[in-house]
């Protein structure tokens, strides 16, 4: 029996406080070379896509821009167009929000990527809806909670109407007759509900991948069953063994309800890796780069946003405050924090430092920095590999924690361990679409006009 | 001895001529394709124009309000979303300005701007925009957001006799002015990487724009810090009193339409006129003529084609058309010159048989001649156009206070 096939995202380091800009080697987080070179690491790595997150304004604590952490990032879109030109096998796959961009306006910017990738685009479908990110757009914060994945499916089913009302052989270009357009060609899509009334007519021709490939990401049991009705993959923090194999078998579990197979839908939970020539040298690596993700003031800041209160009178080094959490205002902006949550979650942080032990910064090492995979190659890939093999991913999202070099090591020596083992590709295949990188059931012709 | 101007070229679709896909030497099947474009563009790069504009619409039949436009199966259709193809082409090209098209009464202001500084960082300051005002009842239909707007020019012809083309100019102006105060939002030296404090950023030079307009409001700063340009380059073509005072006002560039180099100075005054009233910039608006070009070997063949493509479909057009050979149009180019525009934008007809035609027979003659500003190897198209980088309105403030 062939081995189940290992599937690899690359997350370009974000804007937190898991990128660490105080290593000498860091480099700029918003310069096209920086882009450039990570998407060809990456490549180089043969891995199926390159992931950007997405965040919609400008991180706040306590009313004031965040300066501890990387902040600046470029428009999504814009940059994964860039990087088509860059790059030649990659999928590119960029976050954007369902409830602070228009159907047809998000479907035809990722029809554009996808035909300017020749069908390498993808796109991670968030929902987050809270007033904060709705002050930059014409929208607001209009969209109550409850409303945030109605809003996604509805927006996504829209997107995939128009994404396959061109047939593939819509374009004749029949000079002779001055038929440009076959008979039949385009097919009008109307979509009419509490939310939207769209009456459309799409202007970008189907792609070579049928439609980009659907991600999502978000864990509520809502989360779920639009991943299982409209997504290709789904991005999950689910990286403890059993943890992730319960949710592997959970979400898996949900697809025959909407007529779809096992594969139709992969799984690549967020991890990161710390290697060392040694198990030793590795875990001393992995220390380190936690103490520089987690400085102490990072760890009050992290903190505050819960707490919603000043503590910087606090040790990093102590226990943690004793103080209760102000839950009388709106707190956690930048953050998809919830009010109600907050005072649940303030007892959850105090039961696990008492179990454990952990001081302050310990606490909030434990929770943003913990390295899930720590060691020499060989066990990071057996790691990695034993997580495919016994069905508790399909993949991983390999989160580095350096601009533009946090993924160089892991190309260079984890890579050709997972190809030795006979579970990782060997070389792209020509012409190869995201779909087809991911193994995914090829998009049907014309499907759900309606 | 003329004055110098700039070339810049118009990239539309199979060309600007309806028939234009059905010429031997268009590439039809190719008009979305990746290949197609950056083929255009390295053409235009390579020839040293000052800048390409790619067209866009928010609807299949364009920008026309004929209710057969999305219907008809005769003209070239299907088209990438401008922004987006012009971040693709930043880094398959050196010199040349890319200069999308943005139709701004559905996307996002704030999508915008970030695209834009996006586009200006990864052509490493070489990013404009052209801002289109108003909405067609299809793109209207498309997007499901509004029903209200306008239904195409009013009988008069002028856009002031219409309220609801009066509101779509308002509402790019505020799409313009927020598209600069997102730009000027970090400044130059916001990132500190301070090890000492162990800050990152210095949150006192990242400002909020907290604009509160007529039609959107955005508070936050730009999550895209400062690009190499400062602001991209504004542009907004322009055929008469309201569209020229919008340019006035918001334009760092304008394309305008004279019927003939004569006519130029009327367009001039007017623009002048309109910027003592209302510019809210420092440096003069800078003024492009356009012209819609077809240029063969020989008079007689160039007239054959035009023939032949009129036959297929007439051209409606608001520039003017030359039909000639390359001496020809260098002769309406020196005579534009002599108008003082500061440039040129030339609409080819057939892409991409006159674009190759303007590249290799053209340019070539137009320099020799002495007519174009040599390659003074200014890094950014701000700098090409002899316009200073903006230094941020919110650095002003601080210095001021
Ligand atoms: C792994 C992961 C990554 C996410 N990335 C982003 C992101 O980049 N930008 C964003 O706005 N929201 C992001 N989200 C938030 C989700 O889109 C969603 O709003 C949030 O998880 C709440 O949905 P849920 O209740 O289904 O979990 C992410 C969520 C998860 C679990």
């Amino acid at each position: 029996m062939t081995r189940r096939q290992i599937h690899l995202a690359a997350h370009f380091p974000g804007v937190n406080n898991t990128t660490v800009w105080t290593d000498p080697d860091a480099g700029s987080q918003i310069d096209f070379d920086s882009f450039a070179y990570f998407a060809r690491t990456a490549e180089r790595g043969l891995f199926d896509y390159l992931f950007l997150a997405e965040g919609l304004r400008l991180r706040e604590h306590r009313g004031q821009l965040h300066d501890l952490d990387v902040a600046g990032r470029p428009n999504t879109l814009a940059i994964l167009s860039a990087l088509a030109a860059a790059t030649e096998h990659i999928g590119l796959v960029g976050t954007l929000n369902t409830t602070f961009n228009e159907p047809y306006e998000l479907a035809r910017q990722l029809g554009t990527l996808d035909l300017l990738s020749n069908g390498r685009a993808g796109w991670n479908a968030v929902t987050s809806s809270d007033a904060f990110h709705g002050a930059n757009f014409r929208r607001g914060g209009y969209l109550d909670h409850a409303d945030r994945y109605v809003r996604a499916a509805e927006f996504a089913s829209l997107s995939k109407a128009l994404w396959s009302s061109w047939r593939d052989d819509a374009v004749v270009a029949d000079a002779e007759t001055g038929a440009f357009l076959r008979e039949d060609a385009i097919a009008r899509v109307r979509h009419e509900s509490r939310l939207f009334d769209v009456d459309a007519v799409f202007d970008v021709p189907r792609s070579p991948q049928g439609r980009p490939v659907i991600v999502q990401a978000g864990d509520s049991p809502d989360g779920r069953d639009f991943a299982t009705e409209h997504a290709d993959v789904i991005f999950s923090l689910h990286t403890e063994f059993a943890d992730a194999q319960q949710f592997y078998r959970d979400v898996k579990g949900r697809l025959a309800a909407h007529g779809r197979d096992e594969d139709s839908l992969k799984i690549l939970p967020a991890v990161t890796f710390v290697l060392g020539d040694t198990a030793e040298e590795a875990r001393e690596r992995s220390r380190e780069i936690a103490l520089a993700q987690v400085r102490p003031q990072t760890a009050i800041t992290y903190l505050e946003q819960i707490w919603n209160r000043d503590l910087s009178g606090y040790d990093a080094d102590g226990p943690l405050p004793e103080v209760e959490p102000d839950t009388g205002v709106e707190t956690a902006q930048g953050f998809a924090g919830r009010h109600a949550a907050i005072r649940a979650r303030v007892s959850q942080l105090r039961a696990q430092a008492d179990a454990e032990h952990l001081s302050i910064r310990e606490l909030v090492i434990r929770l943003t920095a913990k390295h899930t995979f720590v060691g020499t190659p060989e066990h990071v890939a057996s790691e990695i590999d034993r997580y495919v093999q016994e069905r508790a991913t399909d993949g991983f999202t390999v989160v580095g924690h350096v601009t533009p070099h946090g993924l160089d090591e892991f190309a260079d020596r984890v890579v050709p361990l997972l190809q030795e083992r006979g579970s990782y590709r060997r070389s792209y295949d020509e012409g190869a679409t995201l779909h087809d990188l991911l193994g995914l059931p090829p998009v049907a012709d014309r499907v759900a006009v309606s | 001895m003329p004055d110098r101007i700039h070339l810049a070229v118009a990239l539309d679709g199979a060309g600007w001529h309806p028939a234009a896909w059905r010429e031997a030497t268009a590439r039809p099947t190719e008009l979305t394709s990746p290949a197609y474009w950056r083929d255009l563009a390295r053409t235009a790069d390579g020839a040293g124009l000052l800048l390409a504009t790619i067209e866009d619409a928010l609807s299949l039949g364009g920008r026309s309000v004929e209710p057969d436009a999305e219907t008809r199966r005769d003209r070239a259709r299907g088209r990438l979303d401008a922004v987006l193809l012009a971040s693709f082409l930043a880094p398959v090209t050196r010199r040349l300005g890319l200069v999308p098209t943005a139709t701004t009464t559905h996307p996002e202001p704030f999508h915008l701007a970030t695209g834009l500084q996006t586009l200006d960082h990864a052509s490493r300051g070489r990013a404009g925009v052209r801002l289109v005002a108003g909405s067609t009842p299809q793109e209207r239909a498309n997007f499901g957001r509004r029903s209200e707007g306008p239904t195409g020019l009013p009988a008069s012809g002028r856009v002031e006799d219409d309220p609801a083309l009066l509101a779509a100019f308002r509402e790019v102006g505020e799409v313009a002015d927020v598209i600069r105060r997102l730009a000027d939002s970090w400044e130059d030296d916001a990132i500190v990487r301070d090890l000492t404090s162990g800050k990152f950023l210095d949150r006192d030079r990242v400002h909020k724009v907290s604009f509160e307009g007529e039609f959107f409001s955005v508070t936050g700063a730009s999550i895209v810090p400062r690009s190499p340009q400062g602001q991209p380059l504004i542009t907004a073509l322009a055929h008469q009193t309201v569209p020229y005072r919008f340019a006035a006002q918001h334009a760092d560039l304008v394309f305008v339409t004279p019927s003939d180099a004569a006519a130029v100075g009327g367009i001039r005054n007017e623009l002048a006129e309109a910027s003592d009233a209302v510019r809210e910039i420092d440096e003069p608006l800078r003024v492009f003529a356009d012209l819609l070009v077809l240029v063969e070997d020989t008079p007689d063949e160039a007239a054959a084609v035009w023939a032949r493509l009129e036959e297929r479909a007439a051209l409606t057009t608001d520039a003017r058309v030359v039909v000639g050979t390359a001496d020809d149009l260098v002769e309406e180019i020196r005579a534009l010159a002599d108008a003082a525009v500061d440039g040129v934008r030339l609409r080819p007809a057939r892409l991409p048989a006159d674009l190759d035609a303007i590249v290799d027979r053209v340019v070539p003659r137009a320099a020799a001649a002495g007519i174009l500003f040599p390659d003074d190897g200014a890094p950014t198209l701000r700098e090409r156009l002899g316009l200073p980088r903006r230094a941020s309105r919110y650095a002003r403030q601080e210095v001021g206070a």
